[in-house]
């Protein structure tokens, strides 16, 4: 598995410190693991051999000088450890060396060899790969010639190594030394240093490698936790990215957000930023999500760090949620404690706890900056990358509230996780006219088509309501400048159509008088006829009347047939 | 009797109490056991101290059992050995260890708390 330059390692089991120290402690060589009282090393160091029991096959030899064997499971039993089971199974073995020293008298020269031995018969007997000894410098309380205690010690050491055990050393941390008696002297392998620091009244539990001869390993003060199962480091990067993404989509609970975010809304398993100035109304957009998520039928747990549920649900009732019937059923869980309560690792061990318990489908914490007073603020972003992996591993939809305050620049999250979300919804006032107006825009949505508009929102009775955009010469209209604006868009609207009805009606009568004319001028077309017809006829009658009298007046004459009568006489005659 | 002062000063006892405890441990016997780890040099110095100090002080009345932990390892957590040679007092009572090869006799003395001169 490792190339044959790199030192053989012995993985650990121990969530977390595998990944910082890459691969484990190092195999068949002693490891000091030193730091102050109550801070963990015992359990450390027992987990060490708990997990090369169960986990990678490598029975273990636990030298305990402080505490019997009985304490010892009491203690590590609260973790969910079993020794009673190991040793029976002979994956275990314990060998308590107990030096009183008002037992003892010294006279002469004496070595250590009973320790070797009882060592040595211990490992043997089942075959142990891994030793603990904790803590061995209590010896120097016990016997007095502190020459041939270090010079046994600096000869057990080298024994151990010879052994070929994986060996782990715990020491009391000393002062301005690593430990009390410089057993860091003899164990030069790899040193890790565990820290319990009280900072600002909250305490942090920290680890760090002070060294690490022939390999690479982080660096860092990495915080650690103890709880029921047993001891984790927190190394930032230790989930690694490699958690399966979802395409399924879920609402945002607000359904012009929806729209916004590409019409489908945010995706499963996605983590969601919203941030903001205060009374912009990041919890109500956190409730609609959740509310969404409860009608949906899913889990939600809602972390929260300023509110008790009771005022939670109370103010969120205000604006038409009703997160309280989906607490009674069960479907909705609030949790609330003060940031500062307990240290970060606590914090995150709760979440963890919380999450996989209920294993809900949503998450909210509320702010995350309130975190920040847990620690400091690398810390909090450690933690908080961190417990975004964990919960993106679970493939849980994650909602992070985040309060900017005033004066900072909007596009920063106090705690510096902006370049770690999927979505990012931010909220701000908007100053015009005298009064503030809340709007929201889309800063960030990987993966989806999402509006570049800066969306002004209201929060009714009933809810989040985004408003139509409007956009005026100084930029986007909000409030009075809005409502004035799409009244005088009425108007014009008005005037437009009154001015299209008002030439439509002139048309109108317009056409109205043409016809009325054409009317007029073909009623005088017929008279004109008529009385074109009249005189016609009037012309032929005056014509035959003047024939007749012509004739009339020939036959009154009885004239010979001259022009015309003659004619006339002669067709007849011809005929 | 100043040295048995002196290491009684952990135990307050009263005069009477410690005149009544050294007239019993006179008759006591006495069981040692000496743990060795092989034939080292020291470890037969060690069986050599403790041989001169009990035909010394506790002639005929005294047990020494060698125990050897390369032969007989297991032996080594009853009696919490850490340091070879250890002598342990099982009896009288309490335990007592004395680690060392018992060079020095007054402190071998003491941590037996045997008073000088007695017998």
């Amino acid at each position: 598995m490792a190339k044959p330059s790199t030192l053989p390692k012995a993985l650990t089991g121990i969530q977390g410190l595998d990944e910082i120290t890459q691969g484990g402690l190092p195999r068949g060589r002693p490891t000091l693991i030193c730091g102050s009282a109550g801070c963990g090393k015992t359990l450390l160091a027992m987990e060490f051999l708990i997990r090369g029991a169960t986990e990678y096959g490598e029975p273990g030899v636990f030298m305990p000088f402080e505490e019997n064997a009985e304490e010892l499971a009491q203690n590590v039993r609260s973790l969910g450890f079993d020794l009673g089971k190991l040793i029976k199974q002979k994956k275990l073995l314990i060998d308590f060396v107990k030096v009183e020293r008002n037992e003892i008298e010294e006279t002469g020269d004496y070595d250590l060899e009973g320790l070797f031995i009882r060592l040595n018969a211990a490992i043997e007997s089942i075959g142990a790969k891994r030793v603990v000894l904790d803590t061995i410098e209590t010896l120097f309380s016990g016997l007095q010639n502190e020459g041939i205690l270090r010079a046994e010690l600096r000869r057990l050491f080298r024994w151990l190594k010879d052994k070929g055990v994986t060996a782990v050393i715990t020491g009391e941390r000393g002062e301005g030394k690593l430990t009390r008696r410089g057993l860091e002297e003899y164990v030069s392998d790899c040193v890790i240093l565990l820290d319990h620091r009280v900072t600002e009244q909250v305490s942090t539990r920290r680890m760090r490698i002070v060294k690490y001869r022939g390999t690479t390993h982080g660096t860092n003060e990495y915080p650690f936790l103890i709880d029921e199962d047993g001891f984790s480091v927190l190394p930032i990067t230790s989930l690694g990215l490699k958690h399966q993404v979802s395409n399924e989509r879920v609402s945002s609970g607000v359904e012009r957000l929806d729209t916004m975010l590409g019409g489908k809304g945010y995706y499963r398993g996605s983590t969601i930023l919203v941030s903001g100035t205060a009374g912009t109304g990041k919890t109500s957009i956190a409730a609609h999500f959740v509310r969404a998520a409860c009608e949906r039928g899913e889990r939600s747990l809602y972390f929260t760090f300023e509110e008790s549920p009771g005022q939670m649900i109370r103010n969120m009732r205000s604006i038409g949620v009703d997160l309280g019937k989906y607490v009674k059923k069960d479907l909705l869980q609030i949790h609330s404690s003060r940031a500062t309560f307990y240290g970060l690792e606590m914090h995150l061990a709760m979440i963890h706890k919380l999450v996989q318990q209920k294993k809900p489908d949503v998450v909210v914490l509320d702010p995350v900056g309130a975190l920040m007073h847990a620690g400091t603020e690398r810390d909090a972003n450690a933690m908080l990358i961190r417990l975004i992996d964990f919960l993106k591993l679970n493939q849980i939809t994650a909602m992070l509230l985040n309060l900017t305050t005033a004066g900072e620049s909007l596009e920063h999250s106090d705690v510096d996780i902006s370049s770690i979300v999927d979505s990012w919804l931010l909220l701000r006032d908007i100053e015009i006219g005298g009064e503030r107006n809340r709007a929201m825009y889309v800063l960030k949505s990987r993966g989806m088509r999402h509006s570049n508009q800066l969306r002004e929102y209201l929060i009714t009775d009933q809810g989040l309501d985004l408003l139509d955009v409007y956009v005026g010469p100084e930029g986007v209209l909000t409030g009075s400048a809005r409502i004035s604006l799409e009244a005088r868009e009425r108007a014009a609207a008005l005037a437009i159509q009154q001015e299209a009805e008002g030439r439509e009606r002139d048309r109108q009568r317009k056409r109205e008088a043409l016809e009325a004319r054409i009317l007029a001028m073909r009623k005088e077309f017929e008279i004109e006829e008529v009385e074109r017809a009249v005189v016609a006829s009037q012309e032929v009658t005056r014509l035959e009347g003047l024939q007749q009298n012509r004739r009339t007046m020939a036959l009154s004459r009885q004239a010979d047939e001259g022009n015309g009568i003659a004619r006339t006489n002669k067709k007849r005659g011809s005929r | 009797m100043k040295k048995n002062a002196n290491s009684d000063k952990k135990t307050p006892l009263t005069l009477d109490k410690i005149a009544r405890q050294a007239k019993a441990e006179d008759m006591e016997k006495w069981d040692l056991r000496l743990y060795v780890a092989g034939q080292t040099p020291r470890s037969v110095a060690a069986f050599a101290n403790l041989k001169r100090i009990c035909e010394e002080h506790l002639a005929g009345r005294y047990n020494i059992e060698v125990i050897d932990l390369i032969k007989h390892p297991q032996l080594a957590a009853g009696d919490q050995i850490v340091a070879i040679p250890t002598l342990v007092r099982k009896l009288p009572q309490p335990i007592r260890k004395i680690v060392g090869d018992l060079r020095d006799t007054d402190r071998a003395l003491v941590g037996l708390q045997l008073r000088p001169g007695k017998n």
